[in-house]
């Protein structure tokens, strides 16, 4: 990253030539991009592997699992511009669906998958059609809180094992030769790269959409977007609820691939984390959103082997990277110009939220 | 289109801003609040365009009482506001400010040209910066982005905070005149200004606040030769 010379900007000229090139380009460039995802676990280089921990169970948990939750938190954080610090109780929502109806029914992964997610998504409502009246300090005041009480309400509920969690969940059901077991971590790295794709196309679909607009509206001034006729609440609550929805996806997985899981595993610091990684990556661009969870999740096991100092040496890595890129290691890219990515509405209609 | 407000009320927390304002707007008239600093000039535009709640009292819009109606159906109604500080969005360029204005516009697709072509037509600046992000344009740039976008909503009544505020005396000038062109067209506007020079000369009538009430109401172009407007409000009154 040297940014030391300003002026020459990497990300600029890469998405100038990205905007640029014919429709072949950028098919075959995302198809190189989405292979290359694909075959990671099979990567054996010394510079990227994990002496310490296993590689291909790195790439799952925590690399790929923060990925998607960085972009999930960024529909909240990054576009909308709502500061949520209980992130982590949706997440922790979607593996408790898992694991509970995992045990106590005989519903299989694929079936709990849509009712932990939407339970997660129900919450998002519950928590935020009164809240996301509130602003700023508020709101994330009121969010660490939920967060909080999400973990406590778990470790102090006998019934789904209180602080000793719930063990036993069962695995996904095999597809074809794609056997989930926990001794491999491809298949659910595979699996939950999946759902990450799905969810950067629907997120990039709606951000070039009329709900993207209003987003962008209700972050740069809420009152002004009102103005304009924007609902601002009803906007809020879905970006709420889509952000909810991504990270109860996130924890059905991660519950069928952990196997058992703790309260405790949800606590404040996987919240601050992932905001941390949307910041770090660059607020409201979702590849740079990526990148930065990709980077966060994946230095601590790197550097694994300087065991304790290790969390030392990441935060003095975090506090000089924010020092040298401000606006995060990817930001959005700064418009002077009109982004020919963003149809005018009257193109954009369609996407219309009712 | 007439806007009438009765008796209304307004409070920050405990303090009353507003204590019984009443005031007309009728059909194709320029009217203009003057007042000083915390007279609740802004409060009252706040109030009528739903940003600030009411305490009690009715702010009647054709007809329809729409003081309990959340602000972005009142924006629906025909009623636009260029708001305090200009109020654009900084981050999207002027052409993406002025979309914003048809946000809710059900026929916003046939319409949206024809209502670019007219803004651009009063503003030809906008034109020229219309792919520049709106957060880069100057003062008097980014008031006619705020107009121009309150048009594109094709307003009933517009409702205009300040736009001479921080502005040079050409630019103000220039800013009036647009605003008596609009007027023209048969859009009503209610005006809020300090300038009361300029507001006086443009305006039918006027009303003058004076913390949270009215304490004058006339024809604009009586108030601009009272004394006692003027020794207040146009500083030449004390010779």
């Amino acid at each position: 990253m040297a940014d030391k010379k300003h002026k020459f900007n990497l990300r600029d000229h890469a998405a100038d030539f990205w905007d640029a090139s014919p429709r072949w380009r950028k098919v075959s460039l995302s198809f190189l991009f989405i292979a290359i995802c694909y075959a990671l676990p099979f990567l054996n280089n010394p510079l990227i592997n994990t002496p310490g921990s296993d590689f291909q169970s790195v790439l799952f948990y925590p690399v790929g699992m923060y990925v998607l939750m960085a972009i999930g938190l960024n529909i909240v954080v990054g576009k909308s511009g709502l500061l949520d610090l209980g992130y982590v109780a949706f997440f922790a929502i979607g593996a408790y669906t898992m694991a509970i109806l995992g045990t106590k029914t005989s519903l299989n992964f694929w079936e709990i998958l849509p009712i932990g997610m939407g339970f997660a998504m129900l919450a998002g409502v519950l928590l935020g059609t009164p809240t996301l009246r509130l602003r700023g300090d508020y709101l994330a005041i009121v969010t660490l809180g939920f967060g909080e009480i999400v973990r406590i309400v778990a470790v102090n509920t006998d019934a789904i094992g209180g602080p000793r969690g719930i063990a036993g969940i069962p695995t996904p059901p095999d597809i074809f030769n794609a056997k989930f077991t926990i001794l491999d971590p491809k298949p659910y790295y595979w699996l939950l790269l999946t759902f990450t794709l799905l969810m950067i196309w629907v997120v990039r679909r709606m951000a070039a959409r009329r709900p993207g607009r209003a987003w962008d509206a209700i972050r740069q001034d809420d009152d002004v977007a009102q103005l304009m006729g924007v609902n601002t609440l009803k906007y809020k609550v879905w970006a709420f609820v889509l952000g909810a929805a991504v990270a109860g996806v996130g924890g059905v997985i991660y519950a069928s691939q952990i196997l058992s899981i703790v309260p405790d595993q949800f606590n404040l610091n996987v919240s601050i984390l992932i905001l941390a990684c949307v910041v770090f990556g660059g607020i409201g661009n979702v590849w740079g959103v990526i990148l930065g969870a990709a980077l966060l999740a994946f230095t601590p096991e790197r550097i694994r082997f300087l065991s304790q100092p290790r969390i030392l040496v990441f935060g003095v890595a975090l506090v000089v990277m924010m020092n040298l890129r401000p606006d995060g290691v990817l930001p959005k890219k700064k418009r002077e110009h009109f982004d020919p990515d963003w149809h005018t509405i009257e193109e954009s209609g369609e996407g219309e939220i009712k | 289109m007439r806007l009438e407000i009765k008796d209304l009320h307004v409070h920050y927390g405990k303090i009353e801003a507003i204590k019984g304002i009443s005031i007309v707007v009728n059909e194709g008239e320029i009217v203009t609040l003057i007042g000083a600093n915390g007279a609740g000039k802004t409060t009252m535009l706040k109030t009528i365009s739903g940003l600030r709640k009411v305490s009690s009292g009715q702010i009647i819009f054709n007809g329809e009482d729409i003081s309990k109606m959340p602000a972005h159906k009142r924006a629906d109604l025909g009623l636009s506001q260029a708001p305090e500080g200009r109020g654009i969005f900084p981050g999207m360029s002027v052409l993406e400010n002025l979309e914003m204005g048809k946000y809710n516009r059900k026929d916003r697709k046939i319409e949206m040209k024809e209502d670019l072509d007219k803004v651009y037509h009063l503003f030809p600046r906008l034109l020229e910066r219309s792919k520049q992000a709106g957060g880069t344009l100057s003062g008097g740039e980014q008031q006619m982005l705020a107009i121009g976008r309150a048009l594109m909503a094709r307003p009933k009544v517009l409702l205009l905070d300040e736009p001479s505020m921080g502005l040079a005396p050409l630019m103000i000038a220039n800013i009036f005149n647009i605003i008596t062109e609009i007027n023209k067209t048969g859009v009503t506007i209610l005006l809020v200004e300090q300038n009361a020079q300029q507001a006086l000369q443009r305006a039918h009538r006027a009303y003058v606040l004076e913390v949270g009430h009215v304490v004058k109401e006339a024809k604009a172009s009586d108030l601009l030769n009272d004394p006692a407007v003027r020794a207040a409000y146009l500083g030449t009154g004390a010779h």
